[in-house]
């Protein structure tokens, strides 16, 4: 069940061989993390990205990863999908892995229920997909074309994508970023619910300080390649913003992000928003959803 | 003036050629957005009912009465647009009509459209004009299946593979610098004047279009789906026929609907220059004995093969990218 992404290391591990990541199976003892990660490095073009990250996730755990615009999270999110292989360090993660990206990313050739069951080889991957479906909210659209989504359903449909294949680690890039306020507030009940029954390992990457809050079972950030910090949400009672161990925490962690907490009441959330999309709109190419409009239509 | 609204930002691309061309004027999204802005500031200017009454602030400096349409005016109905469209090719047969009946057009300069029909009447009757049509029809069917089929294989070979880019792309990108028709002498010593230099002609001119087209369309996929096939665990054959394939369909039409016009360009050339039987040679004979009426019936089948080939192309498209209409369809 478990996959380590053994990395060849700079400093201290014993592996030998330099700058490629090789993924070796390990068995899963009952106590295990499900995400191990010790000492992970990442540089583009001599920029040191990752400085050495360590991150353990237990086995049905919620962790919110923070951090602010360009400190690295996409970049720790892809190592643990697979698709960087070229960050040294170890990491072991469960063999079955899904990733809901920022964007959809939908096959707009293909309709709703084939791209849920994309990559599916079982024999009722068509009927898990259609339950799939159904669980987000999204039954009878099983033939629609993904251009005829809204954006929240776009994001719906990925979720069910990612949920088919009863990952043991799930992996959620800023899944909301794209979406309208009123949207992202139905999705993350939506979430929870699903993380709740399914129970696998998450880890959503955000920049929004609380979500993280509102959701995760454990918070962390990244700064300088590094984690600065990683504590568990205890939060006694609701979690609700009127919480004050809520504002508390939050404040905590805005302060880590180097945001002062009155300086944040300020900042029109949205804008906050609008400038962290552009932001990685800059590194995207033309989406091909990017073009439909976003908006939900109920 | 009103602005219409392109929704979805992927309009007209159900027709994948027209479409880019129309992102090109338009100049993308900035210019659409600019468009709808100015369109909408106009809708105020006209819509801002300033009822023709004695303005109340006409006399006042500063303010002006803006001269708008009195509603209760009858309006007249417009003449519709394919109505106005006719009037000039209309005219023109007229004044054709005339010139030959007065002899200002000699026959043997250009028939009159009256001869031609009755010329064109009498070559289907007897049976010329079709036998001599499918003879065409053949040629352009077998060139353009040996050349699009060509064309996709090598597309995916040098599209696909890296090796095969080295190999393949290359001499197909210096070959796609001589004009296909300066070919034809050595098509000549190569195939004779049968049937096989004008299939020959015909698929090389449409091959280049399809390779170049379809082998852009495969590099341009987005590399966001690549990564999504990778999460997937899709495989390599499933990332082909799950996300390149389907990913460069619109551009291998592209290519296809530059092949189908090219088809027809090549096939009348070739067919005047040698060739016993077909449409061109149809026009050729008749060039000698200037019989200028059936060389005018020639190019009306030529160009109304033109038209279906067009039209059946836009068929396939609108079949083959139906998801791109989504947001009509369902
Ligand atoms: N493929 C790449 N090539 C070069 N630089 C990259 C690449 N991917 C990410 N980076 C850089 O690494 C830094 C972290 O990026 P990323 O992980 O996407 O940040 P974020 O925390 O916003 O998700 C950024 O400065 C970005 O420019
Ligand atoms: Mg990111």
């Amino acid at each position: 069940m478990t996959t380590a992404v053994a990395t060849a290391t700079a400093a201290t591990s014993t592996v030998g061989t330099t700058g490629t990541a090789a993924v070796t199976p390990r068995s899963n003892g009952a106590s295990e993390p499900a995400v191990w990660v010790r000492g992970v490095r990442r540089e583009f073009a001599g920029r040191q990205v990752l400085a050495g990250v360590d991150l353990d996730i237990a086995a049905g755990e919620f962790v919110a990863l923070l951090g602010r615009s360009g400190s690295g999270k996409s970049t720790l999110l892809r190592i643990l999908a697979g698709l960087d292989t070229d960050a040294t360090g170890q990491a072991t993660v469960p063999e079955r892995g899904a990733v809901v990206f920022q964007d959809p990313r939908l096959l707009p050739w293909a309709r709703v229920l084939d791209n849920v069951v994309l990559g599916l080889r079982a024999r009722d991957a068509r009927a898990q997909a259609t339950a799939a479906l159904t669980e987000v909210g999204l039954g009878g659209k099983e033939r629609a074309w993904p251009a005829t989504l809204s954006g929240g359903e776009a994001q719906r449909a990925a979720l069910a994508r990612a949920l088919v294949r009863s990952p043991g680690l799930l992996l959620l890039d800023e899944p909301f970023g794209a979406l309208d306020a009123l949207t992202r507030i139905r999705m993350h009940s939506l979430l929870r619910d699903l993380c709740r029954r399914h129970r696998p390992a998450v880890l959503l990457v955000t920049h929004d300080v609380d979500e993280a809050i509102l959701l995760a079972d454990r918070v962390a950030v990244l700064t300088d390649g590094r984690l600065s910090l990683d504590e568990p949400v205890r939060l006694g009672g609701a979690r609700t913003r009127a919480n004050p161990e809520f504002a508390a925490l939050r404040a905590r962690l805005l302060a880590e992000l180097g945001v002062a907490d009155d300086e944040a009441e300020q900042v029109d959330p949205e804008q906050q928003f609008d400038a962290e999309r552009q932001d990685d709109a800059e590194r995207q190419d033309g989406s091909a959803q990017g073009d439909v409009e976003q908006v939900e239509g109920r | 003036m009103s602005t219409s609204l392109v929704l979805g930002g992927r309009g007209g691309n159900a027709e994948a050629g027209t479409g880019t061309e129309a992102a090109g004027t338009g100049a993308g999204g900035a210019a659409a957005g600019g468009a709808v802005a100015g369109g909408a500031g106009d809708a105020v200017a006209t819509s801002r009912v300033v009822v023709a009454a004695p303005a109340p602030g006409a006399a006042e400096p500063g303010r002006v009465a803006l001269a708008l349409a009195d509603p209760d005016r009858a309006r007249r109905r417009p003449v519709p647009k394919w109505l106005r469209r006719m009037l000039g090719p209309v005219l023109l047969v007229a004044f054709w009509q005339i010139g030959s009946s007065t002899g200002l057009i000699q026959a043997d300069i250009l028939a009159g459209p009256w001869t031609v029909l009755h010329t064109g009447y009498d070559l289907a009757a007897d049976g010329t004009l079709g036998e001599n049509l499918v003879i065409s029809l053949r040629r352009v069917a077998f060139g353009l299946a040996l050349g699009v089929g060509v064309a996709v294989v090598l597309a995916l070979v040098s599209g696909l593979f890296q090796l095969g880019e080295d190999l393949v792309d290359a001499p197909v990108q210096i070959l796609r610098a001589v004009p296909i028709l300066g070919l034809v002498p050595l098509a000549i010593v190569w195939f004779g004047i049968g049937e096989q230099v004008k299939v020959f002609l015909v698929a090389l001119g449409t091959a280049f279009p399809v390779y170049i087209n379809t082998f852009a369309a495969i590099r341009g996929v987005d590399s966001r789906f690549v990564e999504l096939a990778r999460t997937v665990r899709l495989g390599r054959l499933g990332l082909i026929r799950r996300v390149v394939l389907p990913g460069a369909l619109p551009g291998f039409l592209v290519g296809l609907r530059f092949a189908f016009t090219i088809s027809w360009l090549i096939l009348v050339v070739s067919e005047q220059i040698n060739a016993s039987s077909g449409i061109g040679y149809l026009m050729d004979q008749a060039r000698t004995f200037g019989q200028t009426d059936v060389i005018v019936v020639g190019l009306a089948v030529y160009g109304v093969l033109g038209l279906l080939s067009d039209a059946l192309v836009r068929l396939l498209e609108r079949r083959a990218l139906a998801w791109r209409r989504g947001l009509e369809a369902t």
